[in-house]
Order: C-alpha cells, then structure tokens, then sequence
C-alpha cells in the first residue's frame, strides 16, 4: 500500500502546485494592473485629457485578458481543495473554509460584479460613478487577496483554534485575522502585484518607445509605472526580509532550508551562491560565496541573532512529533529564496534606471534600456513563482504546520487514475490557455496596433 | 430551528441563487448557436448576459465555500466523490469563462465561431452534469464509515439521475429563452419566443416526471415521507405550467419569473428529499452523512450566521442594482448606437 498512496499523494501535490502556480501567473498583474488602470481613469475624470483615456482603454484591455485566466483557473482551487484533500478539507474545514468563504462573499462578489459594470457601463452610467466601479472592483481584488492569504497563513502558522475529535475547530475569528504571519504575507504580496503591474506597464511602455509609436503617449503611461515602481521594489526588499523574520518564529525549519544551514550558528553569514552543501550527507558546500553576519540579521533582526540548524532542529521535531523526517527539500528551499531574491534586487535596479532616465530626459532613447525593461517583464513571474515554492515546499511534510501531515490529507476515494486524468486535462487545457492568452496580450499591448477598441463595429459584446 | 439547520437552508438558497442566475445565462449560452441568424444577432445575445454572468457564477464559488465552512465532511465527501464529475463542470465553464472575454478580442469568424461553440458546449455541459451530480446526493452513493466514496464514476449515472441531468438542461433552455425575450428586441426576440414555446412543453415534461420520481426517490432511499418533499415538486411543477401559459400569452416578464421559481422549486424540492441527510450512502444507508454528523462546530456556524446576514442582502442588493442599469434590451433601435465611443466628458 505504501508506495501506492504515496503515489497518489504525489499526483495530487504535484496538480496542486501546477494549478496553484498557474493561478498565481494571473493574479498578481490582476491586483496592480487594476490600480493602475483605475489610476489613469482617474486622471482622464480628473483633467479631461483624452490621452489618459486612451492609456486607460489600452491598458484596461490587458487587464481583462488577463483577468478571464484568473477568474477561471480560481473556481479550480477552490474545487481542489475537496476533490484531492478530502482529509484535509475535514480537518481544517472549520478554520479554514470560513476565511474562504467570505472571500467568496465580501471580495469575489464586488469584483466580478462591479467588473462587469465597468466594462459594459461606459455610456450607461454617470463618468464619476463609472470610475467609481472600476474602484470597487479593485477593493474586491485585494480584499480578496487578504482572506486567501489569511487561510493560507492559517497553514503556515495555525492560530486561534483547538483540535477536537481530530479536527481543528476555530476560537477566535480574531486570531485569525489578525494573525501577523497573515499580515506580512499579505503586504508582501501585493507589493509583488504592485510590482506585477508596474513592471508590466513599463515594459510595454518601452517597447513602444522601441517602435516609436506613440511616444508622447506612453511618455506618460511610463511616468506613471515608475513613480509606482521605485518604491514598491525597493519597499519589497525590506518588507520581504522583514517577512522573514515571521517565517523564523512560525516555521524555523523554513528559514534554516532556505540557507542550507544544517548546524545552528551565530552570528551566521548569509549565503549568496553555493555548491554542494544540499544534503546531510553532504552538508558543506565545495564553493560559496558569503556574506558574515547577514543571516542573522535577515533571520532575527540581529547581526548576533542565532539561526537554528536542520539537524537541531530535526532532533527537536522529532522529539515533539514522533520519527519522521522534517526537513523539506533543501536544494529546491534554497534556491527557490535565492531566484526570488535576486530578482527582486533587480526589478529595484530596473526601477532606479529607468526613474534616472526619465528623470535626464534620456527614457525615449535609451534603447538599451527600453529591451531591458521589456525583458525584465518575466522578472516579477519568476519571482512569485519561486516563493510560493519556497512558501509551500518549505512548509513541507506538513500541510498544516505541526498540524497534518501532507501524506495524511489527501482524498483516499480518489484512485491514481482519477489524478492522472484530471492532471492531464488540466494540463492540457491550462497549456492551451496560456498560449492564446500569450498571443492576446502581445497582440493587444503591440506598438503601432490602431486604437483597437473604438474601431471595432458597434455591438460589441465587452469593450 | 438549530444552527445546523437553518445553514442547510442557507446552503439550498445560496445554490438557488447560483441556479436561478446562471441557469438563465446557461440557457443563452445554449442557445447561441441555433437562434441567432448573423454575427450581429449573436453579440447581441453575448450583451444580454455580458455584464451579468460572472456575477452569476460568483453564487457558486460562495457556495462552494459555504459548504467548506459550515458542513466540511460534506464538502470534502461531495468534491471527492463526485470527482470527474467535477472535473468536467470545471472544464466547461473554464471553457465558458473565457469565451466571454476573449471573443471579441479578433474579428476572424472562425476564431469567433470557437468561441462561441466553447460558450454554448460549456453552458450544456455544465448544466447536464450539475443536474447529474446534485441528483446523486440524493439517489446515493457508496459511502464508507468516514463518508469516502468507494464506488466508480460509472456509479453516478442510473435512470434517475441522467434525467436529473437532462431536466436541469431543457429547463435551463426554457429559463433562457424567457430571459430572452426580456432581454432582446426586434426578430431576435421573435425568434426567442418560439424557442420558449418550445422548450416550454419539453420543459414541462421533464420536470414532472423527474421532481415527481424525485419524491418516489426520498421516499424509498431516503427514508422520507410523501410530504415534505411534494409540496416543493408540486410548487415547480405549477411553476412551469405557470410559464406554459405565460409564454402562450406572450406575457414575457412573468413567464421569466415562473422559470425562475420553476427552478428554486427544483433546488427546494432537492433539499427538502435530502434533509436532515446531505449525501445519502447507498447501499450502507448508515452511513450516510447528515447535517449533525458534517458539520462545523458551533463558533464556526455562529460566525458564518453573522457573515452571511451581513453579506447576503449587500450583495443581492448591488447585483439588483447591476440588473436595474442593464435592464434594457439590447439590440432593436440601439443597433445604430455605437455603445463603445465614450460619451461620457465628450
């Protein structure tokens, strides 16, 4: 039986983390790009200028396209939940299903339905309260981003609850929401949207400025992108270092597979590159570069903090939870943290350039630049994929910190075969969106593409 | 009335809402291929629901949600068990999502003629197989002592439940095509009234037989008496011959309304075959799962009665308000108007 269910887990984790990844492709540049459209329809309320109008349409086409992918690969996380984790949709079902349910309710709610009347609003409702629709649907994006991360930190570092008959019931909504693991993932996740949206904006800005098309036009849609993208990059390197001190408390283990650190040190150096030194049985790296005490102070907000190593802290789990092995992948950890971080320092330095260029004057001629910008696009992708890996494989083998075990949640009705199909449609289908959405955005965001949307005849259906 | 109870009743109105909304714009999507007779005609259909449907579909994710938190065996039993079934309703309306919005986004007719082929096979698809799968709670399905489905998916479909499938879909059409002819002008809505017409006969006979079967059904596998259950199945049954004769009559807007109640009636007479059970084992009747033995405990179930008392009104009150801005028909005399130049500050 065992390599069978484990098999079974497998599969299920394995569609799990490929539809959530997907999902996760989608949503971020939903949360920024909604504000930033939202932004310049305000500034066309506000000044009249039809450019802003213009921007306004082109980028809020983007918006939608995108936005379709998101609505429909989330209906399937939240059918995932109980078609592949049965076990643990019983287990946390009280805690759990509540903050779910009210993202449904509260958040999900306003945003498709207020999307809905932007979209099809624009000449039956008034100017003022049309933007207004546009804003309410971007409150429903980021409340919605709260109840999700609220249930998600819930996994991550359980509060307000008590086990009852082998189920966590919840005790304190309060607890629950205000849980700080929950509230710094969730800062750290919409700077990452802001940084989505931003980035997005600037890069096509660039590539029409690479065209020369419109330039004075996407002059401004820039202005605006980088007055954005300054200070949330560089606001994200200090609140994602902070969110790691959250990480050290809830999940120790976390933080040390991160580093590769297998034995406790302090003051520790922080690692920025390594060979070797993934395995207990190869514990030390044959090359690193490091930097001293900088672990410390990212892990603990000390440059004397101590970090606690895997195999203390493997000794220590053991003893509280029975044999097993803790640790989660520690290669993957590792990496996975430092892709994230690397490309968060480079979106920061995209940002700074391209401010100081706009800044002398230089943004419309700076070719290389403008291809930079364009490339740094797929910047802020591999960055939230990489930490949500770092996020949930790092959390693993628990699906629950000390909770439930990741092999003891999955649905036991559901056969290998069935994992296997639905892996495979989805796959499929998910891998056939993807391209047909690629191939829209590059054709809706094109230089020197004519004004799409009011030369199209008239009835047309969304705008 | 216990807190377990009055969330059974919540979870039934929240898929009332679900089905009432998106069965009419199913309905359309169902339609799309057959009644419209140009490209011009079928974007009108496309706006009649356009600004409504994913509000629509929010009622689903809402109670998908609910159930996790108020009765999370069930949820966790009824996603698992009905699993390819699920699968496939997650297919089709992906399929539909993005149609709504990546249609107009080229003007080639084949890349337009896929996607709304993609609309109309999700909206049947999605409405057989819900009508299929909500039967089943009710019909049985192997359960074993913890509520795990132990059977196969061919365990789904029996007599009972694929009429359930193909009742759902005629009275989908039917809900559609009301909606239609409330929501369209000119040869359009002609044409949508004799669809009405005939889905209302076919219609009607499909929910007579499968609500007054749904009653034989709580009887003998569900251990209900006649009562409960018929008044529901005889509420949707004179629902829909209510929406007989008002589509004879050509009175439209309450012909919409008679389908509308023809299916809350539908989700009513459902629920009230299977309390105080959720999903009925079968053959272990012991087995299975009830609103006792599912559900959260009391902090849960309190907080969710707060949260849905604040949540539910708001929510129907905008999507009201969404109703009310879009309640003209689209097409007839507005086809000249270009609805896309902003007037607005111009």
């Amino acid at each position: 039986m065992a390599p069978l269910s484990s098999t079974v887990v497998d599969l299920a984790r394995v569609q799990f983390a490929t539809t959530s990844i997907y999902h996760f492709l989608f949503v971020p540049l939903t949360l920024g790009l909604g504000p930033i459209v939202a932004t310049f329809q305000t500034l066309w309320y506000r000044t009249r200028d039809e450019r802003w109008l213009r921007l306004t349409k082109f980028f809020g086409t983007l918006f939608l396209i995108n936005f379709a992918i998101g609505v429909a690969t989330g209906l399937v996380q939240e059918f995932e939940f109980g078609m592949n984790w049965s076990v643990y949709s019983r287990f946390v079902g009280n805690v759990f299903g509540a903050p779910l349910a009210v993202e449904g309710l509260a958040a999900f709610a306003l945003e498709s339905t207020f999307l809905g009347l932007w979209i099809f609003g624009w000449n039956r409702l008034s100017p003022r309260l049309h933007l207004a629709t546009l804003w309410v649907a971007v409150l429903g994006t980021w409340l919605s981003g709260y109840f999700i991360l609220v249930a998600n930190s819930w996994m991550q570092h359980p509060v307000g609850y008590k086990i009852v008959n082998g189920e966590a019931q919840l005790t304190s909504v309060w607890a629950l929401l205000s849980n700080e693991f929950a509230l710094r993932a969730y800062l750290h996740t919409m700077l990452a949207g802001l940084i989505f949206g931003s980035t997005v904006v600037l890069g096509v800005c660039c590539w029409h400025f690479l065209r020369g098309r419109d330039v004075e036009l996407f002059r401004m849609g820039a202005k605006v992108a980088l007055i954005l993208a300054v200070p949330v990059t560089l606001l994200q390197l200090v609140v994602g270092n902070r969110f790691g001190e959250a990480v050290t408390s809830a999940q120790s283990m976390k933080i040390a597979a991160s580093e590769a650190q297998w034995n406790t040190c302090q003051p520790c150096g922080f690692s920025l590159f390594q060979i070797g030194g993934f395995t207990a049985s190869d514990p030390t790296p044959s090359f690193s570069i490091t930097v001293p005490k900088l672990l410390s102070y990212m892990a603990t907000g000390s440059f004397d903090g101590q970090v606690q190593g895997l195999n203390q802290l493997q000794k220590q789990e053991q003893r509280k939870y029975g044999r097993g092995n803790y640790m989660p992948n520690v290669r993957v950890i590792y990496w996975s943290m430092r892709v994230m971080a690397f490309a968060g320092v480079l979106m920061f330095l995209v940002a700074a350039a391209g401010a100081w260029l706009f800044w002398k004057r230089k943004l419309e001629r700076a070719h290389w630049f403008q291809w930079t910008a364009l490339g740094a696009i797929a910047l802020p992708y591999i960055a939230a994929t990489a930490g949500w890996v770092l996020t949930e494989m790092g959390r693993q083998p628990w699906i629950v910190q000390g909770l439930l075990k990741t092999s003891d949640a999955n649905s036991p009705s559901v056969s290998t075969t069935w994992l296997g199909i639905s892996l495979g449609v989805f796959i499929s289908l998910y891998v056939i969106l993807g391209i047909v959405d690629f191939v829209l955005m590059r054709r809706y965001a094109r230089p020197g593409r004519p004004e799409q949307q009011e030369e199209l005849p008239a009835p047309v259906v969304s705008y | 009335m216990d807190l377990q109870t009055i969330w059974f009743c919540l979870i039934a109105f929240l898929w009332s809402a679900y089905f009432v909304l998106e069965g009419f714009d199913f309905g359309v999507g169902m339609l799309l291929p057959f009644l419209p007779r140009d490209e011009q005609e079928r974007s009108e259909m496309f706006e009649t629901i356009g600004p409504v449907w994913d509000g629509n579909e929010v009622w689903l994710v809402i109670a998908g949600g609910a159930t996790f938190a108020a009765f999370p065996a069930w949820y966790g039993a009824m996603f698992s068990g009905l699993y390819l079934a699920l699968l496939l309703v997650l297919f089709f309306l992906i399929i539909r999502v993005v149609s709504f919005e990546w249609r107009d986004k080229s003007e080639s007719p084949r890349w337009r003629a896929v996607w709304m082929w993609a609309n109309a096979v999700g909206s049947f698809g999605a409405a057989l197989i819900w009508g299929i799968g909500l039967s089943n709670l009710l019909y049985g399905l192997p359960l074993d002592s913890s509520g795990d489905f132990t059977g196969t998916f061919w365990d789904l479909f029996s007599g009972y439940t694929v009429l359930g499938g193909v009742t759902i879909v005629l009275l989908f059409a039917f809900h559609g095509s009301t909606y239609l002819t409330i929501r369209t002008a000119g040869d359009l809505c002609v044409r949508a009234v004799v669809a009405a017409r005939r889905f209302s006969v076919l219609a009607l006979l499909a929910v007579a037989g499968f609500l007054s079967w749904t009653v034989a059904v709580a009887v003998d596998h569900n251990d209900k008496s006649v009562f409960p259950p018929v008044l529901p199945a005889a509420l949707g049954i004179g629902a829909v011959v209510l929406a007989v004769l008002f589509v004879a009559r050509r009175r439209s807007g309450w012909a919409f309304a008679a389908t509308a109640v023809a299916t809350v009636a539908w989700v009513a007479t459902m629920f009230t075959s299977l309390y105080p059970r959720v999903m009925v084992s079968s053959p272990n009747f012991g087995n299975s799962l009830t609103v006792d033995n599912a559900s959260s405990a009391h902090y849960t179930l309190v907080l969710m009665t707060v949260i849905a008392a604040i949540f539910v009104p708001l929510v129907l009150l905008y999507q009201g308000w969404t109703y009310h801005v879009f309640r003209a028909r689209v097409g007839g005399r507005d086809v000249q108007a270009p609805p896309l130049a902003p007037t607005a500050g111009s």
